[in-house]
């Protein structure tokens, strides 16, 4: 049950992460493009996989989290290093990956790209230390 | 055949949807007959699955175009069958028909062809092949001129959606059921594989729609798409969850038994016990 605290928290990191992206910056801001003309198969396809895995995961990892609530094994620290690593990874996965290798689209158009793909990646990383950070401190028993 | 794509099979389907409506009531009626009571929720589900398909063929989601024929592919192929599946038409069969006959029923249910088709794999292959051949070929063109090829692309879309739903989250009975780990990937390609196509047709219309239609007809797919297959995960979910009603899995405790399983061995004894011989261990 240990491993199910960290992937109900990775599931909901993915999807959390998916979703800001998702509402914040297609819906809302309109910064990125529903869909580029030039966007390559291969992002396409990297981009729909995600699209549908981040869905999955949100919902999936609601109902582990009521199953660990029931089972009263519920880790609140574990469940939150796993959320922090999980939607840092994915939005590292999506800053560098998708935006740049696969050309998906840019976090923004018509304008200088480099600041925003830096606030993008550090903020990335930035999760993924808290995560892990969280995840370690664990493994230490408690006395 | 000018103003409505397919005038012909319109008629066609409206009439298998209601001898469905007919042969479910039917089956209520027998069951109540022997004793078996129906659960009301049920019968909702395929009466809603039943209108929201007929409205797929036959309302507005008909008239000419790309948009409202997105609409009510959407309706057809995700929202029709989630209903229908919901509503257990073999289990209901089960109790309607006499013993002999539902065991030969039962025995279907787990004959070689159907257990090829209702595996999770399959029906995604069919599902979403047949989405991508329909709006990346001349398909889609054909069907708009040809009532026959409406009729059997919307059978196909409706059966289709059906058999992808009940692998995923079917409640009749199903021997050989996939795995939920096996079964999860499987609605992951297609979700995916549904918005991959979504996106690339608002980029590359089917052949004769125009590119705004394309645009709003591709949008309406993605995100009327994410939220059929958000239903559909909740399902799943809830399923794996609830551990009263389905199959538990290896890393749940024993639970106890509850009012619930003494009225679903009653009804199994009633199926398989007049058959002398049949005791299994």
């Amino acid at each position: 049950m240990r491993s199910r605290n960290v992937l109900s928290g990775v599931f909901l990191g993915v999807g959390v992460a998916a979703f800001v992206d998702e509402t914040v910056f297609h819906q809302l801001l309109h910064w990125h493009h529903f869909y580029d003309r030039s966007t390559p198969a291969a992002g396409l396809v990297s981009d729909g996989l995600f699209h549908a895995f981040g869905f999955f995961c949100t919902v999936g990892a609601l109902f582990l989290l009521a199953d660990l609530r029931r089972r009263n094994v519920f880790d609140r620290r574990r469940w939150w290093g796993g959320l922090f690593a999980g939607a840092g990874a994915f939005q590292l996965y999506d800053g560098t990956v998708q935006h740049k290798l696969l050309r998906l689209h840019e976090i923004r158009y018509d304008v200088d790209i480099a600041p925003y793909d830096w606030a993008w990646n550090v903020i990335a990383v930035a999760l993924l230390v808290v995560g892990f950070g969280l995840l370690r401190r664990r493994r230490r028993p408690v006395t | 055949m000018s103003g409505m794509p397919g005038g012909g099979s319109l008629e066609v389907l409206d009439g298998l949807l209601l001898i469905a409506a007919l042969t479910y009531a039917a089956g209520i009626l027998a069951a109540r007959r022997r004793g078996r009571s129906w659960p009301a929720a049920r019968a909702a589900c395929w009466y809603a699955g039943l209108t929201v398909a007929a409205a797929a063929s036959a309302g507005p989601a008909a008239a000419h175009g790309f948009v409202p024929h997105m609409a009510g592919h959407l309706l057809l192929g995700m929202a029709a069958p989630l209903l229908l599946v919901l509503a257990a038409p073999g289990t209901l069969a089960l109790r309607a028909l006499p013993v002999r006959r539902a065991r030969r029923l039962s025995r279907a249910f787990s004959a070689w062809p159907v257990r090829i088709l209702t595996h999770p794999a399959v029906a995604v292959v069919l599902a979403a092949g047949g989405l991508w051949l329909l709006y990346t070929t001349g398909l889609y063109p054909a069907m708009m001129h040809s009532p026959a090829i409406h009729l059997l692309v919307q059978a196909h879309v409706l059966g289709a959606g059906v058999l992808l739903t009940h692998a995923i989250v079917g409640v009749d009975p199903m021997t050989h059921r996939a795995t939920p780990r096996v079964r999860a990937a499987a609605l992951l390609v297609f979700m995916a594989a549904h918005g991959i196509l979504a996106k690339y047709l608002y980029g590359h219309p089917p052949a004769g729609v125009s590119g705004p239609a394309g645009r709003t007809g591709a949008e309406l797919m993605y995100y009327g798409g994410d939220l059929a297959d958000l239903a559909l995960v909740i399902v799943f979910c809830w399923q794996w969850y609830d551990p009263a009603r389905f199959r538990v899995g290896a890393r749940r405790p024993p639970r106890p038994w509850t009012l619930h399983d003494d009225a679903r061995i009653g009804r199994l004894e009633r199926i398989d016990a007049p058959q002398p011989g049949n005791q299994r261990p």
